[in-house]
């Protein structure tokens, strides 16, 4: 069993790798955005999966933070990516 | 009995890494920007909780299983609304 | 497999890290150190180092990666002025070198460890009772080298200083960032209201379970200043001016408790930081409990930014 859930981890992490080409390639921000959700999905899953092969219980308590944090940080992607007005003003007013 | 779990954990895992395998393909292969947020939304929702059902038998406490479910529904709640957002920045930057 | 495992993660963080640096837009490469971040937190979680993998998928993935984020943003305009401060290519040569040279010493200082590696984990294990906690981690961070945490709270503190230090002149005093034309009944406003209650849980979860498993107040206080930022995103609060006592009040209290507790200690247990005999747990809560919103209101200030406007009245 914990051999099959390390293997299932693996293959994971193999998705999220082949993920990580839409970075490379994406034309758009969106594809950007859209391929680090995906990584925190995938990571998540991988955390639990290698926490439930290892034993070790306490690994379910990074991947609530992974969670939370992970939310959070495509909810500031988006909303970097699609403000422009907003950072117009501070090229004028900051630096 | 342990068997039978295990069995469950087996299938309900692979399942959910061929939900992962079916939304890292359509990101990549799909052409447009909302196509690939449809097939992103599959791995969010059904491969993690897939995965989650999965792991349930073999958590140790019903504590850490309500801390299992507690992660898939911040992950689907999260997955929603980004991919809302990224929907309507997308729509109105082809548009505008 | 579990080989197989490491050798695969090793291979994608090092893969992912070179085209981090080798990507050309911004925001590629912050997505690249998000993901970066991400993997570590699985090495760390591999080399069983959980208070380390929660504090990495944390600050790492989530808190700097924000950062990061509003200094790409920040940056947008200005591609054309950075294409022409380009380094040319003796220079560049040259940080390479420096790094590989860099990476070279380290490896070679971690090969040469003898086997097995020095470590204090047998001393710690031995006395961790006149402590009260049961997580190694929180001991050493709280009792045995108190000192080091009490550091790393005020040097946050003069890191926040240091970024209100690039408030222009007319805006001193004033609310961080600029004002967010959030609409408030949109998604993001809704998962602003969803999110911070079951977030603000998870803090106090984390924090709470870090005395006897892993966790702790640093990565309670990150959860809990991402979920402040978080409402602040999306319009439903506003920033707080900079010049309030009260705001002021709340960054250095945490700090503060933690010193005149260490100065309590030269007189009852007879060194700075000293714990009397028995009292040890006690005064661990109530330095964790004064520290957490401290470092919270410390970190959401940090990503907040310098003030851009006026307070209004």
């Amino acid at each position: 069993m914990p051999e099959f859930l390390l293997g299932a981890a693996l293959f994971i992490l193999v998705m999220v790798a082949v993920g990580l080409v839409r970075i490379l390639r994406g034309p758009a921000d969106a594809d950007r955005m859209m391929a680090a959700q995906l990584l925190g999905t995938g990571g998540i899953a991988a955390v639990l999966l290698l926490g439930a092969a290892t034993g070790v219980d306490a690994t379910i308590d990074v991947a609530l933070t992974l969670a939370l944090l992970a939310a959070f940080a495509s909810f500031a992607f988006v909303r970097a990516g699609s403000a422009p007005t907003v950072n117009k003003t501070a090229a004028e007013d900051g630096a | 009995m342990n068997f039978a779990l295990d069995l469950w954990t087996l299938i309900a895992v692979a399942a959910g890494a061929v939900f992962f395998l079916a939304g890292t393909t359509g990101l990549l292969r799909f052409p447009d920007t909302f196509t690939r947020l449809h097939a992103l939304t599959k791995a969010d929702n059904l491969g993690l909780g897939l995965v989650m059902l999965g792991l349930l038998p073999q958590v140790d406490s019903v504590v850490a299983g309500l801390k299992l479910l507690c992660i898939w529904l911040l992950v689907l709640l999260s997955g929603a609304t980004a991919s809302q957002l990224i929907a309507r920045h997308t729509r109105q930057s082809e548009s505008g | 497999m579990i080989n197989l495992l490491n050798i695969g993660l090793a291979a994608l963080i090092v893969g992912l890290a070179c085209w981090t640096i080798v990507a050309r837009q911004p925001f590629a490469a912050v997505v690249g150190f998000i993901a970066y971040g991400l993997l570590l937190t699985l090495v760390w979680v591999q080399l069983y180092g959980i208070d380390v993998a929660l504090t990495e998928a944390a600050i790492g993935g989530g808190l700097t990666g924000a950062l990061l984020i509003g200094a790409a943003a920040r940056l947008r305009g200005t591609d054309a002025a950075a294409a022409a401060e380009r380094p040319g290519a003796p220079a560049r040569w040259l940080a390479a070198g420096v790094s590989a040279a860099v990476t070279g010493a380290l490896a070679i200082g971690v090969l040469s460890l003898p086997d097995p590696a020095p470590t204090l984990a047998h001393a710690v294990a031995a006395n961790i009772t006149s402590t009260g906690v049961g997580n190694p981690i929180t001991a050493v961070l709280l009792s045995f080298r108190a000192m080091d945490t009490l550091l790393e709270a005020i040097v946050l503190l003069f890191a926040l200083i240091g970024v209100w230090s690039l408030t222009p002149d007319h805006f001193w005093g004033g609310r961080p960032g600029l004002p967010q034309q959030a609409d408030s009944n949109g998604i993001l406003a809704f998962a602003a209201r969803l999110l911070p209650p079951i977030g603000i849980v998870a803090g106090i979860y984390i924090f709470w379970v870090g005395a006897d498993h892993p966790g702790g107040k640093f990565q309670g206080a990150t959860i809990l200043a991402s979920m402040w930022l978080l409402t602040m995103m999306a319009g439903l609060t506003d920033a707080p001016p900079i010049s309030r006592t009260w705001l002021r009040v709340w960054l250095v209290a945490g700090p503060l408790v933690f010193i005149s507790i260490g100065f309590v200690g030269v007189v009852t247990a007879g060194a700075f930081l000293g714990y009397p005999d028995g009292l040890a747990k006690p005064l661990i809560v109530v330095i964790e409990l004064a520290l957490l919103p401290s470092l919270a209101v410390i970190l959401g200030l940090l990503l907040s930014g310098p003030p851009q406007r006026k307070a209004q009245p």
